[in-house]
């Protein structure tokens, strides 16, 4: 407990220095890792609290992304009315494939290829809307990036950093609050036994259901936010299934189900990627999907070695190392 | 979205369009079929969902592409090669690593082979780069006329392979000792160990068969599509859609599950549109996972 205030306060401090301190490249490492926390802490709600595996959440990111950009693109409306129309759409995504999912009994494995099956039933089809750019994309005008916009989320790095950095902070105090509400007990009970949760009393369905919808909506403001950062939307990427993997990542390594699992696996793995590929580059071999194989053996390591994931570990050496 | 639907009377109306189109689906969805039908075995007796399968694929395919531009040859005659190279690899996977993670809950398992399916995927990224690799083999424009279908010989050999390869899966499972020892494992684990079968040798040689012929059908799948690192997820996906379709631990379901994905897909290419196909697919998965989730010949667990 005191470790994770401890690390928390740390955290907050360092993350609120940083743009003082950093360069505008590890500024942008920090932006990316903060952004795999938000969505590993969003999709941690779903799988980490309530059980429910989700393999398709770049689903939730590409739909937020393209209302949000849509709606810029078309009518100059920014993410202040974008966002709530981002977050509508992908929390209705997301009641309609859990609703199909739980009504029809589709469990554990299933579940997942459900969820991906819809991911990739979408991102097709974006493929072929062409009033949104098809498969050739969707591009935001760019804004100046000496000015600071925040209505219309416009700006340059370090308008960018804060922000992603407000929104990881902001649910991580959910997460945590959430936890100590009825609801995330009532989420637990159902991730560690759902007929003993049924059986007591807990409404399964609806509780299941309210976890994807929350998941899916919060997931759907990473999607704004990766809309108006980069600029750019293709269907082949935003909804990619390399995608949906990635975004899990972090709550796996960091710790499934705690609440800085998420933060702290983020922070480790994106920098670690990106010292991967300079240490690559540097040896002077092409290092396309280099990131990915380191990722994939660490992902062995932990789930081998570490099975709660490295947060709960660091916290467990902690607290042994205090009582000798 | 434009849906030209003249285009598609009069395709639809088109007899001899229909029959070639129905044909060649259904070539391609043998081969499809002998691609899932490791990924049912594996699933039917270890109980594993193997995340990594059409990475398997994948990496058979690029060992068929170098032994076609190093050695000359046929892909095949690389299928015997392949397979016995991929069925040492995932006797080792099984032994070595999945082994240890049988008593963990079954999403560590499905995350421990999405990770084995990023290393394997990437790591032919990084060997191979991201450009398509193909075979030429000197039948490739050849066919042959049967009244109004146009057959090429090209998916005749892979069709016939396919067939061969599942009967003979099917011989070894029905008629050998080992064949036997592996299906008594799977219907009863209990009393498999308690009349001496080693299970995890067992196991272990159900993943290396598994991967075998999801080799062997990398070898095949070289003669009709180009291999790059990028397929390999989506041919992971279609695995799964092929067995689910057929039931998950079912070979006939597997094979029959593959020819109904080729042929819709076929369908789907001549009558919709070529790039939304797969969309076809994914629909009927949902459609399976909903209505049907013990898949056409799966019995309900």
């Amino acid at each position: 407990m005191i470790a994770a205030r401890a690390m928390g306060g740390a955290l907050l401090l360092a993350g609120l220095a940083a743009p003082w301190l950093a360069s505008e490249y590890v500024l942008s490492v920090l932006i990316v890792s903060l952004w795999f926390a938000y969505v590993g802490q969003a999709w941690n709600i779903m799988m980490g609290f309530a059980g429910q595996l989700s393999l398709g959440h770049a689903m939730y990111v590409g739909l937020g992304a393209y209302a949000a950009a849509g709606l810029f693109v078309f009518t100059g409306i920014g993410p202040w009315l974008g966002a709530p129309l981002a977050v509508i759409v992908a929390v209705i995504a997301g009641a309609g494939i859990g609703w199909l999912g739980f009504r029809f009994q589709v469990k554990g494995v299933y579940f997942a290829l459900l969820t991906i099956a819809f991911a990739e039933f979408t991102r097709i089809l974006f493929d072929h809307i062409t009033v949104l750019g098809g498969s050739g994309g969707l591009f935001l005008p760019v804004g100046q990036r000496s000015g600071v916009d925040l209505i219309n989320l416009r700006g340059g790095p370090v308008m960018f950093y804060y922000v992603i950095f407000v929104m990881t902070v902001a649910i991580t105090a959910l997460s945590w609050a959430l936890l100590r509400t009825r609801l995330g007990y009532q989420w637990q009970a159902i991730r560690e036994d759902a007929e003993a949760a049924e059986a007591v009393g807990v409404p399964v369905f609806r509780t299941k259901l309210l976890a994807v919808m929350l998941s899916a909506g919060l997931t759907a403001l990473g999607g704004v936010f990766f809309a108006f950062y980069y600029n750019t939307l293709f269907p082949e990427q935003i909804f990619a299934k390399s995608r949906s993997i990635e975004m899990i990542l972090a709550p796996i390594i960091g710790g499934m189900g705690t609440v800085l699992g998420p933060l702290v696996g983020a922070l480790l793995l994106t920098p670690l990627g990106e010292l991967t590929m300079a240490v690559i580059a540097g040896l002077g071999v092409t290092n396309a999907g280099v990131r990915q194989v380191v990722f994939g053996v660490l992902l062995i390591l932990v789930l081998w070695f570490l099975p709660q994931g490295v947060w709960p570990w660091l916290t467990q050496r902690w607290a042994k190392g205090r009582r000798q | 979205m434009a849906l030209d639907l003249t285009s598609f009377w009069l395709a639809i109306s088109n007899g001899e369009l229909m029959a070639n189109t129905l044909v060649k689906g259904t070539l391609t969805g043998l081969v499809y079929g002998l691609m899932a039908l490791g990924l049912s075995v594996i699933f039917g007796v270890v109980r594993v969902v193997n995340f990594a399968h059409g990475e398997m694929m994948v990496v058979g395919m690029y060992g068929a592409w170098l032994l076609a531009v190093h050695a000359g040859l046929d892909p095949l005659l690389a299928m015997p090669v392949m397979a016995a190279l991929l069925f040492a690899g995932g006797y080792l996977l099984q032994r070595g690593l999945i082994n240890r993670f049988v008593t963990r809950p079954e999403h560590v398992q499905f995350l421990l082979l999405v990770a084995v399916a990023m290393i394997l995927a990437n790591t032919a990224l990084m060997l191979f780069g991201p450009d398509a690799r193909t075979v030429q083999v000197d039948y490739a424009f050849d066919s042959i006329l049967v009244g109004p279908l146009i057959l090429d010989l090209i998916r005749i050999y892979a069709a016939g392979f396919a067939i061969l390869l599942t009967l003979l899966l099917f011989a070894f499972f029905r008629f050998t000792l080992t064949g036997k020892a592996i299906r008594a494992a799977a219907d009863n684990l209990l009393g498999a160990q308690v009349i001496g079968l080693d299970h995890q040798r067992l196991y272990a040689l159900t993943f290396g068969i598994g991967a075998a012929a999801v080799g062997a059908g990398g070898c095949l799948m070289l003669l009709l599509i180009d291999a790059t690192p990028m397929i390999a997820s989506d041919f992971t996906i279609l695995g799964f859609i092929i067995v689910i379709l057929g039931g998950l631990g079912s070979l006939m379901g597997a094979l029959v599950g593959g020819i109904l994905i080729g042929v819709s897909e076929a369908l789907a290419g001549t009558l919709i549109e070529p790039s939304m196909k797969s969309m076809v697919s994914f629909g009927l998965l949902i459609l399976v996972l909903l209505i049907r989730p013990q898949g056409l010949f799966g019995r309900r667990g």
